[in-house]
């Protein structure tokens, strides 16, 4: 049986039927046609779907839309300003801190809910942010390089 | 692949919940962060009819800690908030480093310490720690409550203690013995991410003239369930332990362990682990301890 939920993703409140057995990942991709948070392994080992809950990374493959219903989510879509990236965004672009751009989307917003908290992070606390964000292609050298010139303000 | 079908149920109150869970019994689970239920339903390899929500009951995620009572720990309480908790920092600092060792950042902001005991795997990181802590669950049920000994608690891979109807409110955990320190060590193929080829925890409490007064060693995947290594114990409790004795606490260990072999590791390679973090853990316990005063 579908129950109704209340949403607010990113500033703009929605309002779902949704069945329980979607998850927050699903609603995100398939009823708000949210596509930058992926679905990949969809057992919360890769980040790829990574959201921002209240403040929170989580893995949205592993969060029912029902226990998200009243929360706060942001995705990657909601951080460029009238046509402006977000300085994250910017970094990335400028530093090379993506090739194929799959993992990008959960990266960015794993290192946004670190900056968030803790605008000038040691490398230890954002290695600890992105563990959970596996990307196959970079190395992962630019993208700390990516969030460190965030940190530096010299994005 | 997709969640099969299930009702979502929101109780209001524990006590809701236990009945719910006991007027479905095996075809309900309670759902607290879902990192591990959920993979597995995605899986198939369990469909229950029915989620028993314990998100919908306020004030569950607290960890709070006054001096007659403990630390006690809510049934929601994350891994990460442990992790970041002042308190348990202070108190109990083994708890917030385990919890760093576990999964990731969005991994341990939504999984729960209560979560990860009752799901009763045998590398369940958060059961060594809190063994040696000498843990206790509080279990409420659609009748009388109980208080649990983390002790008693694992009786199989992923069978616990739990009867009909009940669930874990919150976790308990008595103060620290005197002039004691605890450690985890949990060894790992990569540095994040991955699960503990094997884990254990010591605690050990000094005397004043630096003899061991207590000591406990719980291991996590060293056998179908959490254990404590208790002949290894009894090896050290009472004396003042140099590197001869270490050495026979760990032969202990290893003797008393009976890990498996998997694809993760072969049951011999686990036993020598045992050895090595048993003596390398006590080690560290102790130097903790003597830091400790009190
Ligand atoms: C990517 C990834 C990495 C992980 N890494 C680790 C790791 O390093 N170490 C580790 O130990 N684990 C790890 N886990 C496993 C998991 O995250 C933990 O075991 C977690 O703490 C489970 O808590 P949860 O709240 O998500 O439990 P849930 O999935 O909600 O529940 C787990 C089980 O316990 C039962 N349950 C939950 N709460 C209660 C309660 N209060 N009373 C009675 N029954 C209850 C449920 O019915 C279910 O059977 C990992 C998981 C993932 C997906
Ligand atoms: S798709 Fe959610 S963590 Fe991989
Ligand atoms: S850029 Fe391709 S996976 Fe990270």
């Amino acid at each position: 049986m579908k129950q109704t939920i209340t949403l607010t993703v990113n500033g703009d409140e929605f309002q779902l039927a949704v069945d329980p057995r979607r998850t927050l990942l699903e609603v995100l991709r398939e009823e708000l046609h949210l596509t930058g948070a992926k679905k990949n392994c969809n057992e919360g080992e890769c980040g790829a779907c990574t959201v921002i809950m209240d403040g929170k990374a989580v893995s949205s493959c592993l969060v029912l839309a029902v226990q998200a219903r009243g929360k706060k989510i942001e995705t990657i879509e909601g951080l460029a300003r009238n046509g402006k990236l977000h300085p994250l965004q910017e970094a990335f672009v400028k530093h090379g801190g993506l090739q194929c751009g799959f993992c990008t989307p959960g990266m960015i917003m794993s290192a946004k809910a670190l900056l968030d908290k803790n605008p000038r992070p040691t490398e230890d606390e954002i290695k600890t942010a992105i563990a959970g964000n596996l990307c196959r292609c970079t190395g992962y050298v630019k993208i700390l390089e990516s969030i460190k010139a965030v940190v530096d303000g010299k994005g | 692949m997709r969640l099969p079908s299930f009702e979502y149920l929101e109780p209001k109150t524990i006590r809701e919940a236990c009945k719910l869970l006991a007027k479905y019994g095996p075809e309900a689970r309670v759902l607290a962060g879902g990192t591990d239920l959920l993979p597995k339903m995605k899986s198939k390899e369990i469909t229950p009819r029915y989620l028993i929500a314990l998100k919908s009951i306020e004030g569950l995620d607290y960890i709070d800690y006054q001096p007659g009572k403990g630390l006690r720990i809510g049934a929601l309480a994350t891994l990460e908030s442990v992790r970041n908790s002042p308190v348990v920092k202070e108190r109990c600092p083994v708890l917030g480093e385990t919890a760093s060792l576990m999964a990731s950042t969005q991994v341990r902001n939504l999984a729960t310490v209560a979560g990860n005991i009752c799901n009763a795997v045998p590398s369940a990181d958060m059961a060594p720690p809190l063994m040696v802590l000498g843990a206790k669950l509080r279990v409420s049920s659609p009748g009388k409550g109980r208080l649990a000994p983390i002790q008693d608690f694992f009786q199989g891979p992923g069978q616990t203690a739990l009867g009909a109807g009940e669930i874990v409110t919150e976790i308990v955990v008595p103060n620290p013995l005197p002039k004691s320190g605890s450690v985890y060590l949990k060894h790992t193929v990569r540095q994040a991410m991955d699960l503990a080829l094997l884990g254990a925890a010591t605690m050990v409490a000094l005397d004043g003239k630096g003899a061991c007064k207590d000591v406990r060693i719980a291991l996590a995947t060293a056998a179908p369930t959490p254990i404590r290594a208790l002949r290894a114990e009894e090896v050290l409790r009472g004396k003042v332990i140099d590197d001869a004795l270490l050495a026979e606490a760990s032969a202990a260990a290893v003797e008393e362990a009976r890990p498996r072999s998997s694809v993760r590791a072969s049951e011999s390679y686990r036993r020598k682990l045992v050895g090595v973090l048993v003596s390398r853990g006590i080690a560290q316990a102790m130097s903790r301890a003597r830091a400790a005063g009190r």
